[in-house]
């Protein structure tokens, strides 16, 4: 826990970066205020969009120390509120998989050209947000440690592939570049506590580095506190197994002294 | 995109959205996370113009009950309008 009489500052704003094929995209950006050097992470936004609670949490992972961003992986759609520029994308069908890898590739490599960086990038991801950081960390190089909140889909049959989704994440996961965490709840129907077991197969057969987590009494998105799905207790958890594993693999910032 | 389960149609009427009255062209027809319905998945139905920007948009989530209530209740009007010969021209 942080102390009263301590110093903290934070600098949080909308930037550009570059994304796929070099395309400028929009991005959330918080850090802490100071030289540093701080770890860095990537927050990949779930499916309402680049939302309220994404930008909130890109400014909790700051708090806790950490240089963030939250690219927009909806910016080709347009601009608007969040849900209808996200209901423009879930009518198109999502955005595709590998447009969604070169924009989260572009904001690791955004987050490395910064002197207050540690050399450290993590990245987290909720809902299709964790989806998309297990592609990541499988298909992009350099991600120091990746953390999936009950994406769904990453197993798929035949038939739920897509030409924007046109490989299962799992058949990746031999590609896995960095130690994961997992946390998923028991009454969640996508996944399914069936699919996070045949997962969980595929991480122990390639010998991955990984930790999982399944909670009971709680279903899909048990962290959002403006859903009725949310899980006080099972979320005040996951969020210290969340700051507990990434200081673990990431470092913590010089200068922080949250220890929450 | 939890389940992406969506399919679009084209469509021929007129919205009521955020900015007012808008031709409609288009509506995404959807079951997944819903915005704001307090469930972990419905019925969606979104009404839109696209070439007028994300904006352009009458929005509904439905529980799957509902969706069926909704369909079925649209099918019998129509049906109750064709027999009273009260259907537009042309618009079978």
């Amino acid at each position: 826990m942080y102390q009263t009489n301590q110093y903290a500052g934070m600098l949080a704003e909308t930037v550009s970066i570059p994304g796929h094929q070099g395309d400028l995209i929009t991005a959330y950006f918080a850090r802490p205020l100071g030289a540093g050097p701080f770890p860095a992470m990537v927050l990949v936004h779930h499916m309402p969009g680049w939302d309220e609670w994404y930008w909130e949490t890109t400014r909790k992972f700051a708090h806790h120390g950490y240089v963030t961003l939250s690219p927009n992986l909806y910016h080709r759609a347009g601009h608007g509120a969040p849900e209808d520029v996200a209901a423009q994308v879930r009518g198109a069908g999502g955005v595709p998989d590998e447009q969604v890898l070169g924009d989260l590739a572009g904001a690791q490599h955004y987050l490395r050209t910064l002197p207050f960086v540690n050399g450290k990038v993590g990245i987290f991801g909720t809902c299709s947000g964790g989806r998309h950081t297990y592609l990541a960390a499988c298909r992009v190089a350099g991600f120091d440690a990746a953390v999936d909140l009950w994406g769904g889909r990453v197993v798929m049959a035949e038939s739920d592939l897509t030409p924007r989704q046109p490989v299962a994440p799992i058949d990746y996961t031999r590609d896995l570049a960095c130690p994961l965490l997992g946390l998923f709840g028991a009454e969640d129907r996508n996944p399914t506590p069936e699919q996070v077991a045949r997962h969980e197969e595929e991480l122990q057969r390639h010998g991955k580095q990984y930790e999982f987590h399944m909670y009971p009494n709680a279903g899909h998105g048990f962290f959002y506190y403006d859903r009725p799905a949310y899980r006080q207790e099972q979320a005040v958890d996951g969020w210290k197994k969340v700051f507990a594993f990434l200081a673990k693999y990431l470092g913590r910032g010089e200068g922080d002294r949250v220890r929450g | 995109m939890c389940t992406m389960i969506v399919q679009q149609v084209a469509l021929e009427g007129t919205g009521k959205g955020a900015g007012g009255w808008f031709p409609v062209n288009q509506a995404n027809v959807s079951y997944d996370h819903p915005f704001n319905a307090p469930l972990d998945h419905a019925l969606t139905i979104d009404f839109v113009n696209e070439a007028q920007g994300p904006g352009a948009r009458v929005a509904v989530e439905l529980s799957e009950a509902s969706a069926r209530t909704l369909v079925a209740t649209i099918l019998a009007v129509l049906e109750q309008a064709e027999r009273g010969g009260h259907l537009e021209p042309g618009s079978q």
